[in-house]
């Protein structure tokens, strides 16, 4: 396998424009006769089935879920990242640039950030004029917020629902091609496999998944929009229906997966608080703003704490340590997610856990609210304020800012948190590895695109927040529209793509046996049960701190979990129908092969960077010590028919624009 | 770590397809913890069904963070459950006692037919967005600076409590004539409330209404059932506004 990034020549600030300049088009009556198929409906993939069908082409959108507006993206709460320099706070292109390769530990590629950091402002034009509903000032201009690693405030949001509401402005732009008749929307259609014709991606073939008919569906193009792959932890900030499926069928098909053990730990989660959990619930990280975090400074307090013999407001400052704030003066609790986790994890494993589990650390709002009630006085003329006042005044102000998160918290914990401190601890929630992507947004496949977290290019080893957003709608709106026309210029004389062809045929009937095999066992184990044991072992061995044994423990226990998924796991019903348990059962299948590549793509790094932590490899401080001369690389899987024999290939990364250094947030 | 020791009998709504009959069947589920919520005690009892060699319970769900709009449970009489201002993913167990009896239902209504069991078809609130819940603007990257136009805070943040609308269908089950109108009007006035909505006010909510109409949703009269089960606390204010908006399109079709 030959990997070409097709990074254009030229000066970093200007690729993206020369690249726009020169890149082929399609005339209008040509795009009237091409196909694209977009899979996955959250931002990159309503935004790129938006902009493509607003160009003229004819699209064919597909979503598991019964609207394309309940993709994950609906989730994402803090904010979207944008170089406005609405602050003046000295922000810039290059400033967003920069912070998102460090961030990503120089792991990602120079010229795909850069464009990207290039077209955020027009991010965030192009969703206020489709109606979202940003935060604004009093004087009727756009707010912002900081988020970590960075010293900008540079986020745009809403409330806790940004993501929210640029689904809903993507699914909107949507909806109106949809009612144009421009794209033809699939719902409840799931993605089982990917079809490849005379060496190009020419279709899918998809499970209706109330009807339980396998379909195909032919296309000019295949762009895969469909979301990270975090659930294979089983506990995940991750919506249940998340998987990687779809990615997982491209990469046996040919596209090579990058990165795949760089995997996203957001310290800022609610804590698991038992076995009968089925999912984490993340508090945005723009809680960090307000929010200071804390493990109580001596042990014995610790203890009492979780032995409810003490609570968390009656302890002084002085016996409280804010070791974010000790340890990183210049960042603080906004220090990035990787380094704040392992921070996390550093102090509950030292045994300053504060929940009956010892792993949670707390988020305290409680300088915040004086802060800010001590200010509405002042503005609203209160004098002489009682503290009571002022922190009536200070809740508000922070019920304004976050108040559904409070209100999420208080659901799951029942606790109030304007009250006493949150608990949070880290959970899975973002992958940055995905589908290997040259420039123009191509996997290794002929024809097959990736496009927002289901690709691997922008955020290295570790992705800063509010910036999954930003690549998401980046992807869909700017980016993928301009680089597949230069792929679907050679096809104006193609015609439709019969879906009668032996490939399809094949296709379609592999994935039927794969399907009807999961009903051949006569095992009694429930699918979540192989869930459950392949998560907890990539977390135990692949989760915020891997060594070299234990990810070779960890690769021959999940070959014994594929072994006995295959022989002993219980999906009741049939083909036909609604089958939830059959759609879990395929998902889980792929996750299995999977967790495997992620620990054999963790064993081969012998280094740290971002979110990749070898324990053999550190600083003298505990930080994540890099190996540029021999790791500044991305490694791009192939599949060779076997998945525990997966093939290497290196694409090196080049800096010429950045002194790579060690990262610093001290 | 929480101790299961909650027993509860259930009785679940159960059809296999949108033409079959449907029934309550009767479960018996110890072993339930208050630290579950509605979702996880449904898994358990899936688990349980599943053992035994039966089909599973089908129901929508997916983010179980009370923001994707999917699960959609009509629990004891009331949608998303007896708690106010949350999902049923965000219910909790804790809001039961041991020894209850709990009736669990998909939305019944003429706008959204059973899928299975507890999974309805929503496509009709799909339908009325397709319709006109949209600003015609097509993407280019050159469009106005986002500051070019300044909104009144008061206004933004009105909009942006009507937009937090999750399309979960509760205001259709719970509302006796089975309505959409706090649905549509949510979506209305977000559009109505700020400058990017007006140029196609009038189109949007004649389309819009119209659509809803189509899809055999009810009309309103004035009950408020919709606003007490919100998940999302949307306000009928939207359905007074969008009253106005649909008169004054209705009136003044010209300008």
């Amino acid at each position: 396998m030959k990997l070409d990034g097709k990074i254009p020549e030229g000066p970093l600030d200007q690729k993206w424009t020369k690249y726009k300049n020169s890149v082929r088009l399609v005339n209008p009556s040509n795009k009237r006769n091409i196909e694209v198929i977009v899979v996955g409906t959250g931002l990159a993939g309503s935004s790129a089935a938006a902009s493509l069908a607003e160009m003229g082409y004819k699209v064919k959108a597909f979503c598991f879920q019964d609207s394309p507006r309940r993709a994950h993206s609906i989730a994402a709460q803090g904010g979207i990242n944008a170089a406005k320099n609405y602050m003046n706070d000295g922000d810039s292109t290059y400033r967003l640039f920069y912070d998102t390769i460090k961030g990503g530990d120089y792991r990602a590629r120079e010229a795909n950030v850069h464009r990207l950091a290039e077209v955020s402002a027009s991010i965030i034009d192009q969703c206020v004029a489709q109606g979202v509903p940003f935060a604004r000032d009093y004087g009727g201009l756009l707010d912002n917020r900081s988020f970590g690693g960075t010293q900008v405030s540079r986020t745009f949001y809403a409330k806790g629902q940004t993501g929210q509401q640029l689904l809903l402005g993507a699914y909107s732009a949507l909806s109106r091609q949809i009612g144009k008749g421009s794209v033809k929307l699939y719902n409840r259609h799931e993605m089982m496999d990917l079809v490849i014709v005379d060496g190009k991606a020419r279709g899918i073939i998809a499970r209706n998944m109330v009807t339980g008919e396998i379909e195909s569906h032919s296309g000019h193009a295949v762009v895969l929009c469909t979301g990270g792959y975090g659930n294979v932890f089983f506990l995940s900030t991750n919506a249940m229906g998340s998987n990687v499926t779809a990615a997982w069928r491209a990469h046996r098909k040919g596209a090579a997966f990058a990165n795949a053990c760089f995997t996203q730990i957001h310290p800022t989660c609610i804590p698991v608080s038992g076995d009968h959990q089925s999912k984490l619930t993340l508090m945005s990280e723009s809680l960090r703003n307000d929010g200071r975090i804390w493990v109580p400074l001596h042990k014995e307090d610790a203890e009492a704490i979780r032995a409810k013999k003490l609570k968390p407001t009656d302890l002084p400052e002085e016996r409280r340590d804010y070791y974010l704030e000790r340890r990183y003066p210049a960042f603080g609790n906004l220090v990035p997610r990787d380094v704040a986790s392992r921070a996390a994890k550093e102090r509950c494993d030292a045994g300053f856990g504060v929940n009956a589990t010892g792993e949670a650390v707390y988020l305290d709002f409680a300088s915040a609210i004086m802060r800010y009630g001590k200010t509405a006085a002042t503005v609203q003329g209160v004098h002489n304020a009682t503290e009571d006042q002022i922190r009536e005044l200070g809740t508000k102000v922070v019920e304004g800012k976050y108040g559904n998160l409070f209100q999420m918290y208080e659901q799951i914990v029942a606790e109030n948190p304007y009250k006493t401190p949150m608990m949070i601890y880290p959970a899975v929630h973002y992958t940055m590895g995905g589908l290997w992507v040259d420039y123009e947004l191509m996997t290794t496949v002929t024809g097959c695109y990736a496009c927002g977290e289901a690709n691997f290019s922008d955020h290295g080893a570790n992705r800063l927040g509010a910036s999954a957003l930003m690549q998401g709608l980046a992807d869909g709106y700017f980016v993928l529209p301009y680089t597949i026309g230069n792929y679907l210029a050679d096809e104006i004389g193609t015609g439709a793509i019969s879906t009668k062809t032996p490939e399809f045929v094949e296709a379609e009937k592999a994935v039927r046996e794969r399907l009807e095999g999961l009903f051949k066992t006569t095992g009694t184990e429930t699918v979540d049960t192989y869930h459950k044991k392949l998560g907890k072992i990539i977390w135990d061995y692949c989760g915020m701190a891997r060594n070299k044994q234990g990810l070779e423990f960890a690769i021959s226990e999940i070959r014994k979990i594929r072994e006995e998924f295959y022989k002993n796991v219980k999906v009741p019903g049939g083909m036909t129908g609604v089958n939830t348990e059959l759609e879990k059962a395929t998902r889980v299948a792929d996750f299995i092969e999977l967790g495997e590549l992620m620990c054999l793509d963790a064993l081969e790094r012998n280094e740290s960077c971002g979110g990749h932590f070898r324990e053999e490899f550190q600083t003298e401080d505990g930080e994540a010590l890099r190996v540029d001369e021999t790791f500044s690389y991305v490694a791009a899987w192939e599949f060779t028919g076997d998945p525990s024999a997966p093939k290497m290939n290196k694409e090196d990364l080049i800096y010429e624009n950045i002194k790579v250094q060690q990262r610093s947030y001290k | 770590m929480s101790n299961g020791n909650m027993n509860l009998t259930l009785k679940v709504w159960r059809q296999s397809n949108s033409t079959a009959a449907g029934k309550m069947e009767t479960y018996q589920l110890g072993g339930v913890s208050p630290d579950m919520s509605f979702l996880e005690m449904i898994d358990m009892l899936n688990e349980q069904i599943i053992r035994k060699g039966e089909d599973a319970i089908a129901f929508d769900h997916d983010c179980r963070e009370g923001i994707c709009g999917m699960c959609s449970m009509f629990i004891n009489g009331e949608a998303h459950g007896p708690n106010r201002g949350v999902t049923t993913c965000q219910l909790h167990m804790r809001s039961f006692k041991d020894g209850d009896t709990i009736y669990i239902e998909p939305w019944r209504a003429e706008g959204f037919p059973v899928v299975k069991d507890l999974m309805v078809d929503r496509a009709a609130f799909d339908r009325i967005i397709q319709s006109g819940g949209f600003v015609s603007v097509n993407t280019s990257g050159r469009t106005m600076d986002a500051n070019a136009i300044p909104i009144p805070k008061d206004d933004a943040d009105k909009a942006f409590d009507a937009a937090t609308c999750i399309g979960c269908g509760a205001c259709v089950a719970t509302c006796p004539n089975s309505s959409a109108m706090l649905f549509v009007s949510a979506k209305v006035s977000q559009f109505a409330l700020l400058p990017q909505g007006h140029p196609e006010r009038k189109e949007r909510v004649t389309n819009m209404v119209k659509q809803m109409d189509e899809e055999g949703f009810g009309n309103c009269s004035n009950i408020g059932a919709c606003e007490v089960q919100c998940p999302k606390n949307i306000s009928i204010e939207n359905i007074a506004r969008m009253n106005r908006e649909y008169f004054s399109a209705a009136v003044k079709p010209e300008n």
